[in-house]
């Protein structure tokens, strides 16, 4: 490895924060550029209107991969911050997800031992295919020992660590959908809608699509001490972390170009038309940004720009600041609960027709949505802001007619859906912002505002994401690289993307 | 076939009225002559006075838009920033893994404003090609009528119809003419490899154009005659130029992997420019100019008088297999059998050796024989005339 390369990192999210903390550790010096006024991208602090500071777009997360949390010496999200999901019913009856089980007034004894069944079982899945997350996919063409080793450890722990019945299973269950997986498990629809809905948000996908099973996979951990949390503070740990090992940040530096000499890629320029040389460039950003963007297909062969044109990447959540005038006042909902992650998703087939108007560009006439309301005193400078933030879905990208005059009415339809399920609701809306994918992709920098800097569909995942011909981290151009959630294995509060990248690049160099 | 399937030519009434033997074929759909009398006649009117050949089916695509040069020079393996208007380029162009797509001829008509012809539809890739650039394309192969003049009186004809100014018209440039009211674009480009011109116009001119140039001939100034596709085979043969989808099967047809062919496997590296900006298949080429070359279409004369269609070719009579024959013809001119062949090379270069094994019928009886094969680096055939200007006049 030749040490003292100069690299530069497009965009400080949390997976640009992970990979050039790794670098920087390597020995490498290295510069991150960021768009916004801070970094941590999508799970950066908000501060609304009112100055008040909200969790960034990422709410809620399982935190960063524990090797990760290990590698860089960060310490593991507080216990105080873990939430419990709780599915709100409209008679009140609400389910409770907490420990890997499933509590509530209605639930059965036979039910509730299935989901610890299912647990279990989707635990060694998931276990298998760790190998596959944590490492670089490997290619299938022309490989490498590295390749060959991770597809051998796949392989052993597919057969081995599963075992002949549940590799089977697995191979069965992998290529189906999460909605006939969950009616061959459970009988209770409450049950079966909150796990469609972990399937589903995020992606343009409902429980009948195919290939939700693995985004299920993809979203949850199901690790012992690994239970989902707020993750506040998530963006400035990284931030200090990284700053700790030498890495330089300056923000508010928009990148405009990748400047690509002889198919080699020698630095940025900025918007400000500043031009930084490196050795390295490393993006952050998705993989339409980068290479249509910041390359250009005047750089890039033909066909190569056609499929990174081609990717499904038109984001389907909105999200939703809230300012309350009082907290709710719920019976169904007391003390500590009120302030779990509250989620709405009463059964598979209210999650399917939410999913269907997407398909049509129509946003959800009943949304399936995820709620935190805020302790106050865990945030904000104001002391008397109660606030809650809202991921809400289908809200497609791509609306028919745009979003104009149809944020008021999808904001309506998010609020009488809510009001259904804790009545009195309404009336304690003091302000709210929404943010829709196109805002999302004004404010984030990322085409279509997707939650996963495209869809996971499994045409867009391991060796295929973001596109063939740019698999492994690696890029058509010579020395500029890929770290972001449009990279393998894909979105949510991992770190994974930026660990492996960063892998890949001290192995190349 | 019944020929109302054809997209008929402008021309067709006088194509039709000239076919005496009524062999016809479909050229990207439409109807078009294989041979109308005899291929001899054809091909020595070619080679020896004057031949016309319905051009229009060629796939054309007028490309216009402020980003048209550096959409083209992205295409192209060949640079075309110096490609100066009213000039004409022989281009190659690739997809992604360096591998053939179609060969054709750009026309720079003006600033921003090209024709690119192809021998194939390239619509699709061109429009996959266009992301990212502002770009026109249109298909015009419908809208222009297109007819090839060529063979050594050529110049002569078009010069006693009334066509001014061909004297100082050089290989590869393009002029604008108005004879008769006619409004006319005139190239000096073909595929013969002889003196030539291709002339394009709309086509409701095409029935009068057609008319003043064999009118040359019907009042008996000139031999001229019309020309199916065989003859042409056999002229572009010994000019030495290649046929996609005959000497080597499309990058977009391909069904298995190893059957496409790169512009170096084709032996059109002269076309591949490495100092040009970037253009699709730059990389994957690069990588293989590395690689010592494993195949080569190479121009091939076989010893002796038996046709080698078809034939495999060996390293020594019962040798190992190293080839096979992909175009073939008798060349009249030169007396010999030429071929275009496809050869595997060994450790990067050609075997010294290449034997041909060829099957050949006496009296419906199959015989085989062996034949030496030699390679030629040049044309089979070239003349001077080809390019003389002013070209000779007769
Ligand atoms: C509405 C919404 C809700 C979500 N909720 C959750 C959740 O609850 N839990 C969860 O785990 N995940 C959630 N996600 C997904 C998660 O936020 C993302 O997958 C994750 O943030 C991706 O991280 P990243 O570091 O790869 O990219 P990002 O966080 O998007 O960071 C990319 C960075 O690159 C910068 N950048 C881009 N272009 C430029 C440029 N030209 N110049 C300089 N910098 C540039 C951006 O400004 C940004 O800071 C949510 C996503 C959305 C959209």
């Amino acid at each position: 490895m030749t040490n003292n390369l100069k690299v530069i990192v497009i965009g400080g999210g949390h997976n640009g924060l992970v990979c050039a903390s790794y670098l920087a550790k390597a020995g490498l010096s290295v510069q991150i550029l960021e768009a916004r006024d801070s970094v941590g991208g999508a799970c950066a602090p908000i501060i609304d209107n009112n100055g008040n500071k909200l969790a960034g777009l990422a709410h809620a997360s399982y935190g960063l991969n524990m090797q990760i949390l290990k590698d860089l010496d960060l310490p593991a999200l507080p216990i105080q911050l873990s939430l419990d999901t709780i599915s709100l019913s409209e008679d009140g009856s609400h389910i409770t997800f907490a420990n890997n089980s499933v509590s509530g007034r209605k639930i059965s004894e036979r039910d509730s031992k299935s989901y610890r069944g299912f647990i279990e079982e989707f635990k060694k899945y998931s276990e298998a295919l760790d190998v596959l997350t944590t490492n670089i996919p490997p290619r299938l063409k022309d490989m490498d020992w590295h390749d060959k080793k991770t597809l051998i450890k796949i392989g052993w722990n597919l057969r081995f660590g599963l075992g002949k019945k549940l590799m089977r299973e697995f191979l069965r269950v992998g290529g189906i959908n999460i909605f006939d997986v969950l009616n061959e498990k459970f009988d209770d629809p409450a049950i079966k809608g909150a796990i469609a809905f972990d399937a589903v948000l995020g992606h343009k996908m409902g429980p009948r699509t195919p290939n939700t099973v693995l985004s299920y996979l993809q979203k949850i951990s199901f690790g012992e001490n690994n239970s989902l949390c707020r993750s506040d503070n998530l963006s400035t740990l990284l931030e200090e972390k990284a700053k700790s090992l030498g890495v330089k940040i300056l923000t508010n530096s928009k990148i405009d170009r990748i400047i690509i000499e002889d198919g080699i890629c020698k630095g940025v320029k900025l918007e400000s038309a500043e031009i930084f040389k490196s050795d390295l460039v490393i993006s952050n950003a998705d993989a339409k940004t980068t290479f249509l963007k910041f390359v250009g297909t005047e750089y890039l062969d033909a066909m190569f720009s056609h499929r990174v044109d081609s990717i499904r990447q038109e984001g389907a959540v909105a999200r939703i600041n809230l300012c309350l005038k009082a907290l709710p006042k719920d019976q169904n909902l007391e003390g500590d609960k009120l302030f779990q992650r509250l989620i709405i998703a009463p059964d598979m087939q209210y999650v399917e027709h939410a999913f269907n108007h997407s398909k049509y560009g129509e946003y959800s006439d009943h949304p399936i949505l995820e709620m935190i309301i805020n302790r106050v005193e865990d945030r904000g400078p104001s002391v008397n802001s109660i606030t809650a933030t809202i991921s809400a879905s289908f809200a497609p990208y791509d609306l028919k007619g745009g979003w104009g005059k149809n944020r008021n009415l999808f904001v309506n339809r998010v609020f009488e859906t809510i009001e259904k399920y804790i009545p009195g609701f309404n009336n304690l809306v003091k302000s709210y912002e929404l943010l829709t994918p196109c805002d999302i992709e004004e404010q984030y920098n990322c085409v279509g505002g997707h939650w996963h800097h495209g869809e996971m569909g499994i045409d867009q995942s391991f060796m295929m994401r973001p596109v063939h011909g740019s698999a492994q981290y690696k890029t058509p151009c010579k020395n500029l690289y890929l770290c972001g959630a449009s990279a393998h294995p894909g979105g949510g509060i991992t770190g994974l993307p930026g660990h492996n990248a960063a892998k890949q690049i001290i192995r190349a160099i | 076939m019944t020929s109302s399937v054809f997209q008929k030519s402008p021309f067709q009434a006088r194509l039709d009225a000239l076919n005496i033997v009524q062999q016809w074929t479909s050229w990207n759909g439409y109807k078009s002559a294989q041979v109308f009398d005899t291929i001899a006649s054809e091909y020595f009117a070619i080679r020896s006075t004057c031949s016309l050949m319905d051009l229009t089916p060629m796939e054309k695509f007028r490309i216009t838009g402020p980003d048209s040069q550096r959409f083209l020079n992205r295409l192209v393996t060949r640079d075309l920033s110096n490609l100066a208007i009213d000039r004409v380029a022989y281009v190659i162009w690739c997809n992604d893994e360096g591998k053939v797509l179609d060969d054709g001829t750009v026309f720079r008509l003006g600033e921003n404003d090209f024709r690119l012809c192809a021998q194939h539809h390239q619509l699709d890739w061109l429009s996959i090609s266009r992301l990212g650039f502002n770009v026109n394309i249109e298909k015009e192969t419908d809208d222009i009528a297109a007819l090839a003049v060529q063979g050594p009186t050529s110049f002569s004809v078009l010069n006693k119809v009334g066509i001014e100014g061909l004297d100082k018209l050089k290989p590869f440039q393009i002029c604008q003419q108005s004879i008769s009211g006619i409004e006319i674009m005139i190239s000096r480009t073909g595929f013969t490899g002889d003196l030539g011109y291709e002339l394009w116009t709309s086509p409701e001119n095409a029935l009068d154009l057609w008319d003043l140039i064999y009118g040359q001939c019907e009042n008996g100034n000139f031999d001229i005659r019309a020309i199916g596709l065989h003859a042409l085979n056999m002229v572009r043969i010994e000019a030495g130029f290649i046929m996609p989808g005959e000497d080597f099967v499309t990058a977009e047809t391909a069904v298995r992997a190893d059957r496409s062919r790169s512009p170096f496997e084709l032996g059109l590296s002269w076309l591949v420019d490495f100092e040009k900006p970037y253009f699709t298949g730059k990389k994957a080429l690069q990588a293989e100019a590395l690689r010592p070359a494993n195949r080569r279409l190479v121009k091939l004369s076989v010893e002796g008088n038996k046709p080698p269609a078809d034939a495999f070719l060996y390293d020594k009579e019962n040798g190992k297999r190293i080839g096979t024959v992909k175009s073939c013809v008798w060349s009249p001119i030169l007396k010999a059998n030429l071929t275009l062949s496809d050869i595997e090379f060994e450790n990067g270069s050609c075997p010294e050796k290449i034997w041909a094994e060829i099957y050949y019928q006496k009296e419906l009886e199959w015989k085989s024989s062996w034949s030496q094969c030699h390679v030629s680096h040049k044309p089979f055939w070239k003349n001077a005339r080809a390019s003389l200007t002013p070209p000779m006049k007769f």
